[in-house]
């Protein structure tokens, strides 16, 4: 089923992984080189690595995909809670849940397509954030979301190992996850980097050739007499397995889980980072997600005396407008920047951030048409 | 027309729960207790009617831009948000104060009093009250050119260039402009609700009962009454509009076929970019009159879109008659299930019933309630 990849697609991906592995001392002169943010790099790339199998390869545009996140939250916290801090078990039970809820709400939601297919999804992922807010209190511990305490059986631990006071963290056999060191960060990196090598396999093989076929035109494939359903089940199960594993992650370097990562703006936000980055190009999605959640930080940091003095050789009269101005999009703004880059990304620049990479190195090599970066094998306009 | 089915079914039940009673021959004890059973299911019919036209209202104005111009606006529902908005600025602006600092009188804790006077009491006196009462009703004059401005701004700067891209780049569009509304809105108004007061005389409860002769066990606000028979009433125009105006006759003849029309010689994209601007007008004014039943905070549109989505699809992509029954018909559902009687039956049926109810049409109707042939099916 999988193809043999390209030369160039492993540069790509020997690369991709160079870059993720050393990040701590890369992103330093951009000062996101904390563990706290780099996880959050991972994760989130790894959602919309997902969410981009599914959207980038089907063209179907999911809006429910954060309850699969949510869902592999909840599991991780559980297998914390009943059985062992041991990050492995916690993933394979988050991976196991979303993959069953997936393959569930996929199973209704992919009778549909379209806008419809969009509601279908939303409508899911709505019904459960209500119900872990409401009704599956016992199971999500609702408002305040589910947490480790003391009282946890933990059973596995306690046959092995007397707890020690205070909460325990995560780990991964002895190696710490949770608490902010770069243990958690090096975990998460792995994590990126295996899933970006099982979504390139997914690009390069048969199998996503088919997926691709399905956008371009499903008609026709069903008259050559494929049942293209199967497919697409698959790749919406893979992607809400991705999901599932991004939410156990989450829960793996900081060990809660609240209904809030299941509202339907956090599956908005995964598509904006698909977006952004460049739906379909393997590589586009990790930056959309590192773009948002950097600027994010950065931005919302921001404050009017920031502002002030970053801008205080000017004088006073220019300053003060100035000041006034830009204060509208950082800080508490910070979503009103991201809002505008959006559209104008999809006004512009349809293919994100990485076609505009394409059309800036086709530019510097004129002529070079045949010669494709392999970074985009196969951009094209969102669908 | 449709005001009149509560009481029309009133009717029906009343009738029929005397002859239930004639039959079985119950003892009064009996009777009573299912008299407020009755009464509370005509209270959540009107609980779920007044929703329900906030639902319909915006789900009208979606469907009418989606039938038209064959765009899926993710940022209706921000109209909304802004008609909410322009009823608190018109209130902020009646209630400017001038404050004059009157040194011969002393507060309490022996600064000098400070007197606050509205500027448009002190210029119209008496009118000047009523204004600042009535400040909500009264803003539909103000928003109604608002709402019609921005949408037909919205159309001319961005929607118009979407026609040809796929739906998905139009959510998608959209939802950012959603994104960028809000946040505006979020930096002059704050996070926080602002809550309106509807004018006294309409801020008591109304004996439902007493007015179809059913006893005084139904209290109902007064301004949700209004709010009712308020969309209903904008959904008569609207359709009126549509129906029995000429403009209305070609905007009809360009939902079916565009190209058509355009080859009569009749400029339809002008028409078009007028619906857009009424539908803003519609979803505006739904956004106006709700303030005193919902205080609008910034990211009520949001909250109110994905349920008027869901209504639309209901209702069928395209069809207007359907996005207002679904509206309607989702608004008294979702009522019902937030009684105490059902959630006790199925726990939590409140908060999914909306979108139970959409999964199930949608998989078993594939054009929703009351959908064309051929308007976004695959």
């Amino acid at each position: 089923m999988f193809g043999n990849l390209s030369r160039q697609d492993w540069i790509l991906f020997l690369g991709f992984s160079a870059v993720v592995l050393l990040a701590p001392i890369l992103f330093q002169p951009i000062g996101a080189a904390y563990p706290a943010i780099l996880e959050k790099f991972c994760i989130f790339g790894l959602f919309a690595i997902g969410f981009n199998i599914l959207f980038g390869l089907t063209g179907y545009l999911s809006f429910g995909h954060a309850a699969f996140l949510g869902v592999g939250s909840y599991a991780a916290v559980w297998s914390f809670k009943l059985f062992t801090m041991n990050v492995i078990p916690a993933i394979v039970l988050s991976i196991i849940f979303a993959g069953i809820f997936a393959f569930v709400i996929g199973f209704v939601s992919l009778r549909r397509s379209g806008i419809y297919f969009s509601i279908l999804t939303l409508a899911f992922a709505q019904m459960s954030y209500n119900m872990a807010y409401s009704v599956l209190t016992p199971l999500t511990n609702g408002e305040t979301g589910l947490q480790l305490t003391l009282k946890d059986p933990r059973i596995i631990d306690a046959m092995f190992i007397t707890p020690g006071t205070g909460l325990p963290r995560s780990s991964l056999f002895g190696l710490e996850i949770s608490g902010g060191g770069l243990g958690g960060f090096y975990f998460t990196a792995v994590a990126l980097i295996i899933g970006f090598y099982i979504s390139m396999r997914i690009f390069r093989s048969p199998f996503g050739l088919m997926l691709k076929a399905i956008k371009s035109n499903q008609n026709r494939m069903r008259y050559t007499g494929f049942n293209t359903r199967p497919y697409l089940m698959a790749a919406f199960v893979i992607s809400g397995v991705y999901a599932g594993l991004a939410g156990s992650l989450m829960a793996a370097v900081d060990p809660l889980a609240g209904p809030e990562r299941m509202q339907w703006t956090a599956s908005g936000e995964v598509v904006l980072m698909s977006i952004l980055g460049g739906v379909g190009t393997l590589v586009g999605p990790v930056i959309g997600a590192a773009i948002i959640k950097y600027f994010e930080n950065i931005f919302s940091g921001f404050n009017e005396n920031a502002l002030n003095s970053v801008f205080s050789f000017l004088p006073d009269t220019v300053r003060e407008p100035i000041v006034k101005l830009l204060s509208l999009f950082v800080g508490e703004g910070w979503s009103l920047t991201l809002g505008l880059v959006f559209m104008a990304i999809v006004i512009f620049l349809p293919g994100g951030i990485m076609e505009g990479v394409r059309l800036l190195t086709s530019l510097f090599k004129k002529g070079g048409n045949g010669n494709k970066p392999a970074v985009s094998g196969q951009t094209q306009p969102a669908e | 027309m449709r005001g009149c089915i509560p009481a029309a079914t009133l009717v029906s039940v009343n009738a029929h729960r005397v002859l239930s009673r004639i039959k079985s021959g119950r003892e009064p004890v009996r009777l009573a207790t299912r008299v407020t059973a009755m009464d509370a299911i005509i209270l959540q019919i009107l609980n779920g009617l007044d929703k329900g036209g906030a639902y319909a209202l915006i789900a009208l104005g979606l469907t009418l831009v989606f039938g038209t111009l064959g765009v899926v606006n993710f940022a209706h529902g921000a109209l909304f948000m802004l008609g909410a908005f322009c009823a608190v600025t018109f209130n902020k602006l009646l209630t400017l104060e001038k404050v004059t600092v009157d040194p011969t009188q002393l507060t309490p804790w022996g600064t000098p009093a400070e007197i606050k006077t509205s500027l448009v009491e002190a210029w119209l006196g008496e009118f000047g009250k009523v204004l600042v009462n009535y400040s909500v009703p009264v803003s539909i004059i103000a928003a109604i050119p608002v709402m019609l401005i921005i949408g037909i701004v919205m159309e001319r700067g961005l929607i118009r260039h979407f026609y040809k891209r796929p739906h998905a780049d139009q959510i998608l569009v959209t939802f950012g402009l959603a994104i960028v509304i809000q946040e505006i809105i979020k930096h002059f108004y704050g996070a926080n609700p602002i809550p309106q007061a509807a004018p006294a005389a309409f801020s008591g409860t109304a004996q439902v009962g007493m007015l179809l002769g059913m006893g005084d066990a139904i209290p109902y606000p007064w301004w949700r009454l209004i709010y009712l028979f308020f969309s209903l009433a904008v959904i008569g125009l609207v359709f009126a509009f549509l129906q029995f105006t000429t403009y209305g006759m070609v905007v009809r003849a360009g939902m079916r076929d565009r190209e058509t029309v355009g080859l009569l010689g009749i400029d339809i994209e002008r028409r078009f970019t007028v619906v857009f601007g009424i539908a803003a007008v519609v979803a505006g004014l739904a956004g106006v009159m709700y303030t005193p039943v919902l205080p609008p905070d910034y990211h009520m549109g949001m909250d109110f879109l994905v349920l008027s989505f869901v209504v639309v699809v209901v209702g069928g992509m395209g069809s207007l008659g359907g996005a207002v029954a679904a509206g309607f018909l989702l608004g008294i559902l979702q009522s019902f299930a937030s009684m105490n009687e059902i959630k006790s039956i199925i726990p939590g049926i409140d908060q999914i019933i909306i979108y139970l109810v959409a999964v199930v049409i949608l998989l078993t109707m594939p054009r929703g309630l009351m959908g064309r042939k051929g308007v976004m099916e695959d």
